[in-house]
Protein backbone atom coordinates (compact mmCIF):
# COMPACT_ATOMS: atom_id res chain seq x y z
CA UNK A 1 0.00 0.00 0.00
CA UNK A 2 1.23 3.72 -0.82
CA UNK A 3 2.10 6.07 2.42
CA UNK A 4 -0.49 7.64 3.65
CA UNK A 5 -0.70 11.74 2.57
CA UNK A 6 1.11 13.97 5.26
CA UNK A 7 -2.17 16.51 4.83
CA UNK A 8 -4.03 14.06 6.41
CA UNK A 9 -6.44 14.36 9.83
CA UNK A 10 -5.92 12.44 13.02
CA UNK A 11 -8.41 9.36 13.66
CA UNK A 12 -7.01 7.80 16.74
CA UNK A 13 -4.34 9.86 18.95
CA UNK A 14 -3.25 7.61 22.28
CA UNK A 15 -1.26 9.93 24.74
CA UNK A 16 0.58 8.13 27.79
CA UNK A 17 -1.57 5.18 27.96
CA UNK A 18 -0.72 3.03 31.11
CA UNK A 19 -2.35 -0.01 32.19
CA UNK A 20 -0.77 -2.16 34.78
CA UNK A 21 -1.71 -5.17 36.68
CA UNK A 22 -2.50 -5.65 40.01
CA UNK A 23 1.15 -6.95 41.15
CA UNK A 24 2.52 -3.65 39.20
CA UNK A 25 3.74 -4.86 35.83
CA UNK A 26 2.58 -3.25 33.34
CA UNK A 27 1.13 -4.37 30.62
CA UNK A 28 0.62 -0.87 28.99
CA UNK A 29 3.92 1.43 29.16
CA UNK A 30 3.17 5.05 28.06
CA UNK A 31 2.03 4.58 24.80
CA UNK A 32 2.12 7.40 22.84
CA UNK A 33 0.52 7.32 19.26
CA UNK A 34 -0.98 8.74 16.28
CA UNK A 35 -3.38 7.02 13.43
CA UNK A 36 -4.16 8.91 10.56
CA UNK A 37 -7.68 9.22 8.95
CA UNK A 38 -7.17 6.36 5.85
CA UNK A 39 -4.36 4.66 7.10
CA UNK A 40 -4.03 0.84 7.77
CA UNK A 41 -1.68 0.97 10.68
CA UNK A 42 -0.63 -1.98 12.46
CA UNK A 43 0.67 -2.98 15.59
CA UNK A 44 2.96 -5.99 15.42
CA UNK A 45 4.51 -7.83 18.20
CA UNK A 46 4.56 -11.74 19.75
CA UNK A 47 1.90 -13.15 21.86
CA UNK A 48 2.09 -11.20 25.26
CA UNK A 49 3.53 -8.23 23.57
CA UNK A 50 0.07 -6.02 24.76
CA UNK A 51 -1.34 -5.58 21.85
CA UNK A 52 -4.81 -7.24 22.62
CA UNK A 53 -4.94 -4.78 26.10
CA UNK A 54 -4.03 -1.95 23.99
CA UNK A 55 -6.28 -2.06 21.50
CA UNK A 56 -9.22 -2.73 24.20
CA UNK A 57 -8.75 0.33 25.88
CA UNK A 58 -8.86 2.02 22.79
CA UNK A 59 -12.18 0.87 21.71
CA UNK A 60 -13.36 1.82 25.22
CA UNK A 61 -13.71 -1.67 26.48
CA UNK A 62 -10.77 -1.05 29.32
CA UNK A 63 -10.01 1.66 31.09
CA UNK A 64 -6.41 2.89 30.99
CA UNK A 65 -4.73 3.66 34.57
CA UNK A 66 -4.12 6.87 32.80
CA UNK A 67 -3.33 8.44 29.72
CA UNK A 68 -6.28 9.22 26.74
CA UNK A 69 -7.93 7.91 24.03
CA UNK A 70 -8.94 10.44 21.52
CA UNK A 71 -11.23 8.67 18.41
CA UNK A 72 -12.16 10.99 16.00
CA UNK A 73 -11.94 13.90 18.34
CA UNK A 74 -14.07 11.76 20.97
CA UNK A 75 -12.67 11.36 24.62
CA UNK A 76 -13.13 8.00 24.57
CA UNK A 77 -11.27 7.88 28.47
CA UNK A 78 -14.18 10.52 29.59
CA UNK A 79 -17.10 8.57 27.87
CA UNK A 80 -16.45 4.79 26.82
CA UNK A 81 -19.62 4.61 24.93
CA UNK A 82 -18.72 7.32 22.23
CA UNK A 83 -15.90 4.72 21.39
CA UNK A 84 -19.50 2.56 19.37
CA UNK A 85 -20.77 5.09 16.99
CA UNK A 86 -17.31 5.76 15.15
CA UNK A 87 -16.15 2.46 15.30
CA UNK A 88 -16.14 -1.09 14.43
CA UNK A 89 -14.32 -3.82 16.75
CA UNK A 90 -13.45 -7.39 15.74
CA UNK A 91 -11.88 -9.17 18.95
CA UNK A 92 -9.97 -12.51 19.16
CA UNK A 93 -12.94 -13.97 19.29
CA UNK A 94 -16.53 -13.12 19.16
CA UNK A 95 -18.42 -15.86 20.92
CA UNK A 96 -21.64 -13.27 20.99
CA UNK A 97 -22.10 -14.46 17.76
CA UNK A 98 -21.25 -18.09 17.51
CA UNK A 99 -24.53 -19.12 18.02
CA UNK A 100 -25.85 -17.77 14.88
CA UNK A 101 -26.01 -18.20 11.63
CA UNK A 102 -23.61 -16.76 9.14
CA UNK A 103 -26.43 -14.18 7.64
CA UNK A 104 -28.09 -13.29 10.23
CA UNK A 105 -25.16 -12.91 12.85
CA UNK A 106 -23.59 -10.12 10.01
CA UNK A 107 -27.42 -8.83 9.54
CA UNK A 108 -28.07 -8.68 13.26
CA UNK A 109 -24.30 -6.31 14.26
CA UNK A 110 -25.25 -4.20 10.95
CA UNK A 111 -28.68 -3.52 12.27
CA UNK A 112 -26.72 -2.94 15.74
CA UNK A 113 -24.79 -0.35 14.10
CA UNK A 114 -27.90 1.68 12.96
CA UNK A 115 -28.80 0.31 9.80
CA UNK A 116 -32.30 -0.75 8.83
CA UNK A 117 -33.59 -3.97 8.22
CA UNK A 118 -33.84 -3.57 5.07
CA UNK A 119 -30.12 -2.20 4.35
CA UNK A 120 -28.38 -4.72 6.99
CA UNK A 121 -29.99 -6.70 4.35
CA UNK A 122 -28.64 -5.71 1.47
CA UNK A 123 -24.83 -5.08 3.00
CA UNK A 124 -24.70 -8.84 4.51
CA UNK A 125 -25.68 -9.80 0.62
CA UNK A 126 -22.66 -7.79 -0.64
CA UNK A 127 -20.36 -9.12 2.17
CA UNK A 128 -21.42 -12.89 1.60
CA UNK A 129 -20.67 -12.20 -1.88
CA UNK A 130 -17.31 -10.70 -1.30
CA UNK A 131 -15.41 -13.24 1.11
CA UNK A 132 -17.62 -16.15 -0.58
CA UNK A 133 -19.27 -17.00 2.53
CA UNK A 134 -22.42 -17.12 0.15
CA UNK A 135 -22.72 -20.95 0.35
CA UNK A 136 -22.51 -20.53 4.59
CA UNK A 137 -24.92 -18.36 4.59
CA UNK A 138 -27.39 -20.43 6.85
CA UNK A 139 -25.01 -22.64 8.49
CA UNK A 140 -24.48 -21.19 12.42
CA UNK A 141 -21.04 -20.10 12.95
CA UNK A 142 -20.40 -23.06 15.80
CA UNK A 143 -20.87 -25.71 12.65
CA UNK A 144 -18.18 -23.57 10.59
CA UNK A 145 -14.36 -24.56 11.09
CA UNK A 146 -11.78 -22.17 12.95
CA UNK A 147 -11.40 -20.11 9.15
CA UNK A 148 -14.84 -19.80 7.96
CA UNK A 149 -15.41 -18.76 11.89
CA UNK A 150 -12.84 -16.57 11.43
CA UNK A 151 -14.27 -15.03 7.97
CA UNK A 152 -17.89 -14.59 9.14
CA UNK A 153 -16.71 -12.78 12.26
CA UNK A 154 -14.74 -10.01 9.81
CA UNK A 155 -17.79 -9.81 7.66
CA UNK A 156 -19.76 -8.59 11.15
CA UNK A 157 -17.10 -6.32 11.75
CA UNK A 158 -17.18 -4.66 8.29
CA UNK A 159 -20.99 -4.35 8.40
CA UNK A 160 -22.58 -0.85 8.32
CA UNK A 161 -19.36 1.13 7.05
CA UNK A 162 -17.80 2.37 10.56
CA UNK A 163 -15.01 5.26 9.41
CA UNK A 164 -12.42 3.48 12.17
CA UNK A 165 -11.72 -0.33 12.00
CA UNK A 166 -10.31 -2.22 15.08
CA UNK A 167 -9.40 -5.68 14.27
CA UNK A 168 -7.61 -8.10 16.41
CA UNK A 169 -5.90 -10.73 14.34
CA UNK A 170 -8.38 -10.97 11.83
CA UNK A 171 -7.10 -13.48 9.43
CA UNK A 172 -5.82 -16.31 12.16
CA UNK A 173 -6.66 -19.42 10.87
CA UNK A 174 -7.74 -18.19 7.01
CA UNK A 175 -6.36 -19.71 4.26
CA UNK A 176 -4.23 -17.80 2.20
CA UNK A 177 -6.94 -17.00 -0.34
CA UNK A 178 -9.08 -15.91 2.08
CA UNK A 179 -6.63 -14.03 3.96
CA UNK A 180 -6.05 -11.92 0.34
CA UNK A 181 -9.68 -11.60 -0.02
CA UNK A 182 -9.54 -9.71 3.76
CA UNK A 183 -6.77 -7.19 2.60
CA UNK A 184 -8.43 -6.71 -0.27
CA UNK A 185 -11.34 -5.63 0.99
CA UNK A 186 -9.96 -3.77 3.84
CA UNK A 187 -7.66 -1.94 1.18
CA UNK A 188 -10.93 -0.98 -1.11
CA UNK A 189 -12.90 0.05 1.96
CA UNK A 190 -9.48 2.55 2.71
CA UNK A 191 -9.57 3.49 -1.26
CA UNK A 192 -13.47 4.21 -1.68
CA UNK A 193 -14.28 5.32 2.02
CA UNK A 194 -11.07 6.18 3.32
CA UNK A 195 -11.91 4.13 6.56
CA UNK A 196 -9.12 4.23 8.90
CA UNK A 197 -7.96 0.76 10.09
CA UNK A 198 -6.19 -0.44 13.14
CA UNK A 199 -4.95 -3.86 13.00
CA UNK A 200 -3.38 -6.09 15.34
CA UNK A 201 -0.84 -9.10 13.87
CA UNK A 202 2.07 -11.23 15.27
CA UNK A 203 1.88 -11.97 11.29
CA UNK A 204 5.22 -10.21 9.82
CA UNK A 205 4.09 -11.17 6.40
CA UNK A 206 0.85 -9.43 6.76
CA UNK A 207 2.19 -6.52 8.43
CA UNK A 208 4.39 -6.10 5.25
CA UNK A 209 2.28 -6.63 2.90
CA UNK A 210 -0.82 -4.45 4.32
CA UNK A 211 0.09 -2.12 6.58
CA UNK A 212 1.01 1.74 5.52
CA UNK A 213 2.57 2.23 8.71
CA UNK A 214 3.43 -0.37 12.17
CA UNK A 215 4.07 0.26 15.80
CA UNK A 216 6.11 -2.62 17.02
CA UNK A 217 4.97 -4.02 20.34
CA UNK A 218 7.19 -5.74 23.46
CA UNK A 219 6.19 -5.93 26.78
CA UNK A 220 3.93 -2.88 26.43
CA UNK A 221 6.18 -0.97 25.08
CA UNK A 222 6.35 0.83 21.40
CA UNK A 223 9.91 0.04 20.34
CA UNK A 224 9.57 1.52 16.93
CA UNK A 225 6.77 3.30 14.39
CA UNK A 226 7.05 3.78 11.31
CA UNK A 227 6.40 2.43 7.75
CA UNK A 228 7.69 -0.98 6.88
CA UNK A 229 10.18 0.25 4.65
CA UNK A 230 11.85 2.84 6.72
CA UNK A 231 11.78 0.43 9.88
CA UNK A 232 13.74 -2.65 7.43
CA UNK A 233 16.03 0.50 6.58
CA UNK A 234 17.06 0.21 10.19
CA UNK A 235 18.14 -3.09 9.15
CA UNK A 236 19.29 -3.14 6.24
CA UNK A 237 22.82 -3.76 6.33
CA UNK A 238 21.96 -7.64 7.49
CA UNK A 239 20.41 -10.08 6.15
CA UNK A 240 19.20 -13.60 7.54
CA UNK A 241 20.95 -16.80 7.28
CA UNK A 242 18.71 -19.81 7.75
CA UNK A 243 20.19 -23.34 7.81
CA UNK A 244 18.56 -26.86 8.43
CA UNK A 245 21.10 -29.74 9.10
CA UNK A 246 20.24 -32.76 8.26
CA UNK A 247 21.97 -34.69 10.97
CA UNK A 248 24.54 -33.04 14.23
CA UNK A 249 25.96 -30.24 12.86
CA UNK A 250 29.68 -30.62 12.14
CA UNK A 251 30.92 -28.07 15.13
CA UNK A 252 34.42 -28.53 14.92
CA UNK A 253 34.23 -26.55 12.22
CA UNK A 254 34.78 -23.29 12.35
CA UNK A 255 32.60 -21.13 10.12
CA UNK A 256 29.95 -23.48 11.72
CA UNK A 257 30.78 -22.95 15.45
CA UNK A 258 31.52 -19.08 14.68
CA UNK A 259 27.47 -19.43 13.21
CA UNK A 260 26.24 -21.26 16.56
CA UNK A 261 27.48 -18.54 18.49
CA UNK A 262 25.18 -16.22 16.46
CA UNK A 263 22.19 -17.95 16.18
CA UNK A 264 18.51 -18.46 17.38
CA UNK A 265 18.46 -22.33 17.58
CA UNK A 266 15.90 -24.32 17.06
CA UNK A 267 15.76 -28.27 17.01
CA UNK A 268 17.97 -28.80 13.78
CA UNK A 269 16.84 -24.72 12.58
CA UNK A 270 19.30 -22.30 12.92
CA UNK A 271 18.63 -18.69 12.38
CA UNK A 272 21.58 -16.11 12.15
CA UNK A 273 20.68 -12.03 11.18
CA UNK A 274 24.72 -10.93 10.02
CA UNK A 275 25.95 -8.11 7.84
CA UNK A 276 25.44 -9.17 4.52
CA UNK A 277 28.90 -9.65 3.93
CA UNK A 278 29.69 -11.83 6.14
CA UNK A 279 26.68 -14.10 5.39
CA UNK A 280 27.70 -14.29 2.13
CA UNK A 281 30.99 -15.51 2.55
CA UNK A 282 29.89 -18.02 5.65
CA UNK A 283 27.56 -19.48 3.12
CA UNK A 284 30.73 -19.59 0.36
CA UNK A 285 32.25 -21.70 2.91
CA UNK A 286 29.33 -24.20 4.29
CA UNK A 287 28.48 -25.13 0.80
CA UNK A 288 31.96 -25.96 -0.63
CA UNK A 289 33.74 -27.92 2.50
CA UNK A 290 32.69 -30.86 3.78
CA UNK A 291 29.86 -29.09 5.53
CA UNK A 292 27.78 -28.85 2.72
CA UNK A 293 26.66 -33.01 3.09
CA UNK A 294 25.28 -32.39 6.58
CA UNK A 295 23.27 -29.38 5.08
CA UNK A 296 19.52 -30.17 4.56
CA UNK A 297 18.30 -26.66 3.37
CA UNK A 298 19.96 -22.88 3.69
CA UNK A 299 18.28 -19.71 3.00
CA UNK A 300 19.68 -16.21 2.31
CA UNK A 301 16.91 -13.72 2.77
CA UNK A 302 16.63 -9.84 3.08
CA UNK A 303 15.19 -8.11 6.55
CA UNK A 304 11.82 -8.75 7.85
CA UNK A 305 10.23 -6.87 10.35
CA UNK A 306 10.88 -9.54 12.48
CA UNK A 307 14.52 -9.00 11.91
CA UNK A 308 13.60 -5.05 12.98
CA UNK A 309 11.96 -6.16 16.22
CA UNK A 310 14.85 -8.60 17.33
CA UNK A 311 17.31 -5.34 16.71
CA UNK A 312 15.11 -3.25 18.26
CA UNK A 313 15.44 -5.70 21.76
CA UNK A 314 12.40 -7.59 21.16
CA UNK A 315 12.54 -11.18 22.83
CA UNK A 316 10.45 -14.29 22.98
CA UNK A 317 9.57 -14.02 19.13
CA UNK A 318 6.91 -15.94 18.06
CA UNK A 319 6.04 -14.01 14.77
CA UNK A 320 4.64 -15.49 12.42
CA UNK A 321 6.35 -15.29 8.50
CA UNK A 322 4.04 -16.32 6.27
CA UNK B 1 -36.73 -0.30 18.45
CA UNK B 2 -34.85 -1.77 15.11
CA UNK B 3 -31.98 -2.85 17.65
CA UNK B 4 -34.42 -4.32 20.01
CA UNK B 5 -35.72 -6.35 16.87
CA UNK B 6 -32.40 -7.25 15.87
CA UNK B 7 -31.30 -8.71 19.07
CA UNK B 8 -34.63 -10.38 20.08
CA UNK B 9 -34.72 -12.01 16.44
CA UNK B 10 -30.91 -13.01 16.99
CA UNK B 11 -31.59 -14.79 20.54
CA UNK B 12 -34.77 -16.57 19.44
CA UNK B 13 -32.68 -18.00 16.56
CA UNK B 14 -29.56 -18.74 18.70
CA UNK B 15 -31.92 -20.49 21.26
CA UNK B 16 -34.22 -22.32 18.63
CA UNK B 17 -32.12 -25.62 17.98
CA UNK B 18 -30.62 -25.71 22.14
CA UNK B 19 -33.89 -24.35 24.07
CA UNK B 20 -36.59 -26.58 22.69
CA UNK B 21 -35.41 -29.89 24.13
CA UNK B 22 -34.31 -27.86 27.37
CA UNK B 23 -38.08 -26.06 27.17
CA UNK B 24 -39.46 -29.85 26.55
CA UNK B 25 -37.67 -30.67 30.23
CA UNK B 26 -38.99 -27.97 31.63
CA UNK B 27 -42.57 -28.39 30.86
CA UNK B 28 -41.97 -32.00 31.82
CA UNK B 29 -40.44 -30.93 35.17
CA UNK B 30 -43.88 -29.33 35.98
CA UNK B 31 -46.55 -32.07 35.00
CA UNK B 32 -44.04 -34.51 37.03
CA UNK B 33 -44.93 -32.30 40.10
CA UNK B 34 -48.02 -31.87 39.11
CA UNK B 35 -48.82 -35.95 38.42
CA UNK B 36 -46.91 -36.49 41.77
CA UNK B 37 -48.74 -34.02 44.21
CA UNK B 38 -51.92 -34.99 42.54
CA UNK B 39 -51.42 -38.64 44.94
CA UNK B 40 -50.91 -36.32 48.06
CA UNK B 41 -52.79 -33.10 47.99
CA UNK B 42 -56.96 -33.99 49.25
CA UNK B 43 -59.66 -33.91 46.68
CA UNK B 44 -61.54 -31.21 48.55
CA UNK B 45 -58.14 -29.31 49.24
CA UNK B 46 -59.21 -26.44 46.56
CA UNK B 47 -56.61 -23.78 47.62
CA UNK B 48 -53.99 -26.13 47.96
CA UNK B 49 -54.75 -27.40 44.12
CA UNK B 50 -54.64 -23.46 43.09
CA UNK B 51 -51.18 -23.24 44.35
CA UNK B 52 -49.95 -26.49 43.16
CA UNK B 53 -50.90 -25.83 39.50
CA UNK B 54 -50.03 -21.91 40.18
CA UNK B 55 -46.87 -22.89 41.44
CA UNK B 56 -46.13 -25.47 38.82
CA UNK B 57 -47.01 -22.92 35.88
CA UNK B 58 -44.63 -20.47 37.40
CA UNK B 59 -41.69 -22.85 37.72
CA UNK B 60 -41.83 -23.29 33.94
CA UNK B 61 -41.06 -19.69 34.13
CA UNK B 62 -38.44 -19.58 36.35
CA UNK B 63 -36.56 -22.70 34.51
CA UNK B 64 -36.20 -20.37 31.67
CA UNK B 65 -36.02 -17.24 32.84
CA UNK B 66 -33.97 -17.59 35.93
CA UNK B 67 -32.08 -20.68 35.69
CA UNK B 68 -30.94 -20.73 31.91
CA UNK B 69 -30.97 -16.61 31.68
CA UNK B 70 -28.53 -16.84 34.86
CA UNK B 71 -26.31 -19.74 32.84
CA UNK B 72 -26.53 -17.71 29.46
CA UNK B 73 -25.41 -14.27 30.95
CA UNK B 74 -22.73 -16.12 33.36
CA UNK B 75 -21.00 -17.46 29.47
CA UNK B 76 -21.03 -14.12 27.98
CA UNK B 77 -19.71 -12.36 30.81
CA UNK B 78 -17.37 -15.19 31.25
CA UNK B 79 -16.31 -15.80 27.60
CA UNK B 80 -15.77 -12.16 26.60
CA UNK B 81 -18.55 -11.49 24.48
CA UNK B 82 -20.03 -8.39 26.78
CA UNK B 83 -16.98 -6.86 24.70
CA UNK B 84 -18.91 -7.76 21.32
CA UNK B 85 -22.49 -5.51 22.54
CA UNK B 86 -20.49 -3.06 24.41
CA UNK B 87 -18.71 -1.96 21.06
CA UNK B 88 -22.07 -1.40 19.48
CA UNK B 89 -24.34 1.73 19.72
CA UNK B 90 -26.84 -0.29 21.96
CA UNK B 91 -27.58 0.24 25.87
CA UNK B 92 -26.75 -2.41 27.80
CA UNK B 93 -30.56 -2.31 29.16
CA UNK B 94 -31.69 -3.42 25.82
CA UNK B 95 -29.43 -6.37 25.36
CA UNK B 96 -30.50 -7.55 28.80
CA UNK B 97 -34.34 -6.47 27.62
CA UNK B 98 -34.11 -8.70 24.41
CA UNK B 99 -32.52 -11.36 25.72
CA UNK B 100 -34.87 -11.31 28.87
CA UNK B 101 -37.91 -10.66 26.29
CA UNK B 102 -36.39 -14.07 24.11
CA UNK B 103 -36.22 -16.27 26.92
CA UNK B 104 -39.68 -15.31 28.25
CA UNK B 105 -40.87 -15.41 25.02
CA UNK B 106 -39.79 -20.03 25.41
CA UNK B 107 -41.84 -20.14 28.26
CA UNK B 108 -44.94 -19.34 27.14
CA UNK B 109 -46.01 -23.11 25.65
CA UNK B 110 -44.52 -24.75 28.38
CA UNK B 111 -46.59 -22.54 30.80
CA UNK B 112 -50.07 -22.74 29.38
CA UNK B 113 -49.63 -26.17 28.75
CA UNK B 114 -48.86 -26.78 32.47
CA UNK B 115 -51.41 -24.63 33.84
CA UNK B 116 -53.72 -26.67 31.06
CA UNK B 117 -53.08 -30.11 32.50
CA UNK B 118 -52.93 -28.87 35.97
CA UNK B 119 -56.23 -27.45 35.92
CA UNK B 120 -58.07 -30.43 33.96
CA UNK B 121 -55.86 -33.18 36.91
CA UNK B 122 -57.23 -31.32 39.67
CA UNK B 123 -60.69 -30.20 38.70
CA UNK B 124 -60.07 -26.42 38.53
CA UNK B 125 -62.01 -23.95 36.05
CA UNK B 126 -60.22 -22.87 33.24
CA UNK B 127 -62.38 -20.17 32.99
CA UNK B 128 -59.97 -17.18 34.23
CA UNK B 129 -56.54 -18.75 32.05
CA UNK B 130 -56.90 -15.38 30.14
CA UNK B 131 -54.58 -13.73 33.64
CA UNK B 132 -51.27 -16.32 32.00
CA UNK B 133 -51.42 -13.29 29.68
CA UNK B 134 -50.69 -10.80 32.55
CA UNK B 135 -48.84 -12.98 34.83
CA UNK B 136 -46.39 -14.84 32.01
CA UNK B 137 -44.63 -11.98 30.85
CA UNK B 138 -44.71 -10.13 34.44
CA UNK B 139 -42.95 -13.33 35.98
CA UNK B 140 -41.25 -13.68 32.95
CA UNK B 141 -39.74 -9.80 32.85
CA UNK B 142 -39.15 -9.97 36.96
CA UNK B 143 -37.29 -13.55 36.96
CA UNK B 144 -35.36 -12.94 33.94
CA UNK B 145 -34.29 -9.83 35.26
CA UNK B 146 -33.08 -11.62 38.46
CA UNK B 147 -31.68 -14.28 36.29
CA UNK B 148 -29.69 -11.74 34.52
CA UNK B 149 -28.23 -10.11 37.57
CA UNK B 150 -26.73 -13.38 38.85
CA UNK B 151 -25.49 -14.23 35.36
CA UNK B 152 -23.56 -10.70 35.26
CA UNK B 153 -22.93 -10.45 38.77
CA UNK B 154 -21.32 -13.80 39.34
CA UNK B 155 -17.59 -13.81 39.07
CA UNK B 156 -17.58 -17.45 37.60
CA UNK B 157 -20.08 -18.92 34.96
CA UNK B 158 -20.11 -21.93 37.36
CA UNK B 159 -21.43 -19.86 39.94
CA UNK B 160 -23.77 -18.29 38.07
CA UNK B 161 -25.11 -21.47 37.27
CA UNK B 162 -25.47 -22.43 40.62
CA UNK B 163 -27.39 -19.45 41.40
CA UNK B 164 -29.60 -19.77 38.98
CA UNK B 165 -30.87 -23.63 40.65
CA UNK B 166 -30.61 -22.35 43.72
CA UNK B 167 -33.30 -19.40 42.93
CA UNK B 168 -35.77 -21.93 40.69
CA UNK B 169 -35.29 -24.40 43.62
CA UNK B 170 -36.67 -21.39 46.13
CA UNK B 171 -39.51 -20.84 43.11
CA UNK B 172 -40.03 -24.26 43.64
CA UNK B 173 -40.47 -24.73 47.25
CA UNK B 174 -42.16 -21.45 47.94
CA UNK B 175 -44.21 -21.61 44.93
CA UNK B 176 -46.13 -24.88 45.47
CA UNK B 177 -46.48 -25.35 49.05
CA UNK B 178 -49.51 -23.17 50.38
CA UNK B 179 -48.56 -20.36 52.66
CA UNK B 180 -49.91 -21.44 55.82
CA UNK B 181 -48.22 -24.29 55.78
CA UNK B 182 -44.76 -22.66 55.98
CA UNK B 183 -43.06 -21.61 59.18
CA UNK B 184 -43.32 -18.52 59.83
CA UNK B 185 -39.79 -16.94 58.86
CA UNK B 186 -40.21 -18.50 55.85
CA UNK B 187 -43.16 -16.89 55.18
CA UNK B 188 -41.06 -13.84 55.52
CA UNK B 189 -38.95 -14.54 52.71
CA UNK B 190 -42.25 -16.18 50.51
CA UNK B 191 -43.22 -12.26 50.68
CA UNK B 192 -39.92 -11.46 49.58
CA UNK B 193 -39.97 -13.22 46.67
CA UNK B 194 -40.87 -11.90 43.45
CA UNK B 195 -42.64 -14.83 42.03
CA UNK B 196 -44.65 -15.58 44.76
CA UNK B 197 -46.93 -12.65 43.65
CA UNK B 198 -46.84 -14.74 39.94
CA UNK B 199 -47.96 -17.49 41.61
CA UNK B 200 -51.02 -16.06 43.82
CA UNK B 201 -52.26 -14.19 41.41
CA UNK B 202 -52.45 -17.25 38.85
CA UNK B 203 -54.04 -19.41 42.24
CA UNK B 204 -56.56 -16.75 41.94
CA UNK B 205 -57.56 -17.42 38.54
CA UNK B 206 -58.40 -20.75 39.42
CA UNK B 207 -60.98 -19.84 41.68
CA UNK B 208 -65.11 -19.86 40.43
CA UNK B 209 -64.75 -15.74 41.66
CA UNK B 210 -61.79 -13.95 41.00
CA UNK B 211 -61.05 -11.22 43.48
CA UNK B 212 -60.04 -8.41 40.77
CA UNK B 213 -58.07 -6.17 43.45
CA UNK B 214 -56.07 -8.85 44.81
CA UNK B 215 -55.36 -9.73 41.50
CA UNK B 216 -54.06 -6.05 39.86
CA UNK B 217 -52.16 -5.82 44.01
CA UNK B 218 -49.94 -8.90 42.87
CA UNK B 219 -50.12 -8.46 39.15
CA UNK B 220 -49.02 -4.00 40.60
CA UNK B 221 -46.18 -6.24 42.79
CA UNK B 222 -44.81 -8.16 39.74
CA UNK B 223 -44.63 -4.89 37.72
CA UNK B 224 -42.48 -2.90 40.20
CA UNK B 225 -40.37 -5.76 40.71
CA UNK B 226 -39.96 -5.95 37.23
CA UNK B 227 -38.78 -2.63 36.63
CA UNK B 228 -36.28 -2.82 39.79
CA UNK B 229 -34.67 -6.25 38.40
CA UNK B 230 -34.19 -4.90 34.72
CA UNK B 231 -32.67 -1.93 35.75
CA UNK B 232 -30.59 -3.62 38.57
CA UNK B 233 -29.64 -6.22 35.14
CA UNK B 234 -28.55 -2.96 33.20
CA UNK B 235 -26.56 -1.84 35.82
CA UNK B 236 -24.91 -4.85 36.45
CA UNK B 237 -24.19 -5.31 32.52
CA UNK B 238 -22.57 -1.81 32.59
CA UNK B 239 -20.37 -2.83 35.52
CA UNK B 240 -19.73 -5.97 34.05
CA UNK B 241 -18.32 -4.29 30.83
CA UNK B 242 -16.11 -1.99 32.15
CA UNK B 243 -14.76 -4.52 34.84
Amino acid sequence: MTDPAPTRTVSVSLTHLIRSHKDGTRVTDDVTLEVLTGEVFGLLGPNGAGKTTLVRQLVGVMKPDSGTVSLLGRDVTADPRSASGVLAYLAQDEPALNDLPVSLAIETTGRLRGLSKRDARAATEVLLEELALAPLRDRPLTRLSGGQRRLAHVAAALVGDRPLLVLDEPTTGLDVTARRAVWDLLRRRRTEAGTTVVLVTHNVLEAEQVLDRVAVLDHGRVMGCDTPGRLKALVSDDVRLDLVWRADPPLEDPTVAALLARSTVDGRRWSARLPADVARDALARLTSGATLAALDDFTLATPTLEDVYLALGGRDSDLERG
Amino acid sequence: MNAFLALYAGQVSRARAARVPLLFVATLQSVGILLLLRGVVDEGSRTTSQQVVAGSTVLVVAFVALNLLSQRFGLLRGSGALDHYATLPVSGSLVVLATAASYATFTIPGAVLTSIIGSLLYGLPLSHLWVLIGVLPLAGASLAGLGACLGLLAPRPELATVAGQLGMSGVLFLGIIPEKRLPEVVQWVRAAVPSTYATDALASSFSRHLDAGLLVQDLGVCLVVSVVALSLASASFRRAVRA
